[in-house]
């Protein structure tokens, strides 16, 4: 019991050290960025997070708009409501879909490609050696790829949403034959700018500041050993998806519990 | 080279993303850009509005010309006095206008019908529309149905 008791309060400081790890990190990273040489360095990031996560967003994106409208449209269709495909599809993509599977690719495409290479940077001694020739790793390697990933992840979003809203299209209105005068009256009368579209981008640089977070930590706070980077890149997916969900579920409830 | 045609990639990204945002502003949510075309306000009080919901579209013969501005509630008379916005310049309605709610469709949102008259006074801006005409509430059509079958 006694023992119990004493590894259960140990897992626990220790998970408040990597807490607080993570926070100083957070900070002395975000204080490291801006400086014109640095901006290359942001470049180079954008382009592995968000380019190169740009195929998977769109295939998916086009077969869940598809799957959506396909869905809305066989069961509206018995109530003779086919017009509300297009208000339905955008409200379900731009306050919940779009921001959340958005947050899940990125963490599976980007999210364990950032930690594995930090891990593999950390267990190869490269980030000490960067620090023996008076580099600041954390200013080199950590700050480009959050501020990277913060960036890429709403551009990402809103890609994924108008790309999905397409899909709907092909197939509610190209495919099914519904009416797109009334599939894109229905939705500009029910989405608001701010209230839906706002709010869903919101969502996503919230998910985005924590995906990138937990990747980074992860691969920075990595053990040196090979089975250690496995570990954290296993760690980054998972507890990156828990998070976006988790977080997902708080945020709908503040910015639409009292609505509706 | 590579270096250019990776920040090219980067910018046609950046791009492409805005370009999301921009459509998701314009085509999905459709803010209208030409909104200073102006607008006046018309009140209604309506015996019951069950269901009106502020942004509710004003139409004539099923041509929107306005939305549904503000819903307030007259407790002493017990009804709801609707402020509706009417795009364009006052002087296109006649002082007899009628105002009813109708219902789009069976399960469609409510929204305000005008129904213009034959005044040579048009309405100004804040006139009350004195012709008016509620929701009807199912409940209360099913209660006088059951009245009149019994009375009869």
């Amino acid at each position: 019991m006694i023992q119990f008791l004493r590894s259960f309060g140990g897992r626990s400081l220790d998970r408040m050290a990597s807490l607080g790890r993570a926070t100083i990190m957070w900070f002395t990273a975000l204080a490291g960025l801006p400086g014109p040489g640095d901006l290359r360095l942001l470049v180079r990031q954008i382009y592995h997070v968000g380019v190169l996560s740009l195929i998977i967003i769109v295939l998916s994106a086009f077969s869940i708009g598809a799957v959506i409208a396909l869905q809305f449209h066989t069961q509206l269709a018995r109530f003779g409501a086919e017009d509300s495909v297009g208000l339905g599809l955008a409200l379900v993509l731009l306050r919940e879909l779009g921001p959340v599977v958005t947050g899940l690719l990125f963490a599976g495409r980007a999210g364990s490609a950032i930690t594995a290479e930090i891990g593999l940077m950390k267990t190869t001694e490269q980030l000490s050696s960067m620090e023996m020739m008076g580099v600041d790793p954390l200013r080199r390697i950590v700050a480009p790829r959050l501020w990277a990933g913060v960036i890429s992840m709403p551009l990402l979003t809103a890609i994924f949403n108008v790309v999905a809203i397409y899909g709907g299209l092909v197939v509610a209105v190209e495919w099914l034959g519904g009416d797109p005068g009334g599939f894109w009256s229905g939705m500009q009368d029910a989405v608001e700018l701010w209230h839906d579209v706002g709010k869903g981008m919101l969502k996503s640089v919230v998910f985005a500041v924590v995906v990138t977070w937990i990747a980074v930590f992860q691969g920075y706070d990595t053990e040196p050993t090979a089975e250690g980077i496995g570990l954290a890149t296993t760690r980054t997916v998972v507890a990156s998806s828990v998070m976006v969900l988790a977080i997902d579920f708080l945020l709908t409830l503040s910015m639409y519990g009292e609505f509706n | 080279m590579h270096i250019r045609t990776l920040e090219i990639s980067v910018g046609a990204f950046m791009l492409a993303g805005i370009l999301a945002l921009v459509f998701l502003a314009v085509k999905v949510s459709g803010i209208s850009l030409d909104a200073d075309r102006g607008s006046y306000q018309l009140v209604a009080r309506f015996d019951d509005v069950a269901g009106l919901r502020e942004r509710a579209k004003v139409s004539i013969a099923g041509v929107q010309i306005g939305r549904v501005a503000l819903i307030e509630v007259d407790t002493i008379y017990g009804q709801a006095v609707v402020t509706l916005e009417i795009d364009g310049s006052p002087g296109g309605l006649s002082a007899d206008t009628g105002a009813q709610i109708l219902t789009e469709g069976i399960l469609g949102a409510r929204y305000v019908n005008l129904l213009p008259g034959a005044d040579d006074e048009t309405l100004a801006d804040g006139d009350l529309i004195y012709d008016t005409q509620g929701a009807l509430v199912l409940e209360n059509l099913v209660g006088d149905l059951i009245t009149r079958l019994g009375a009869g």
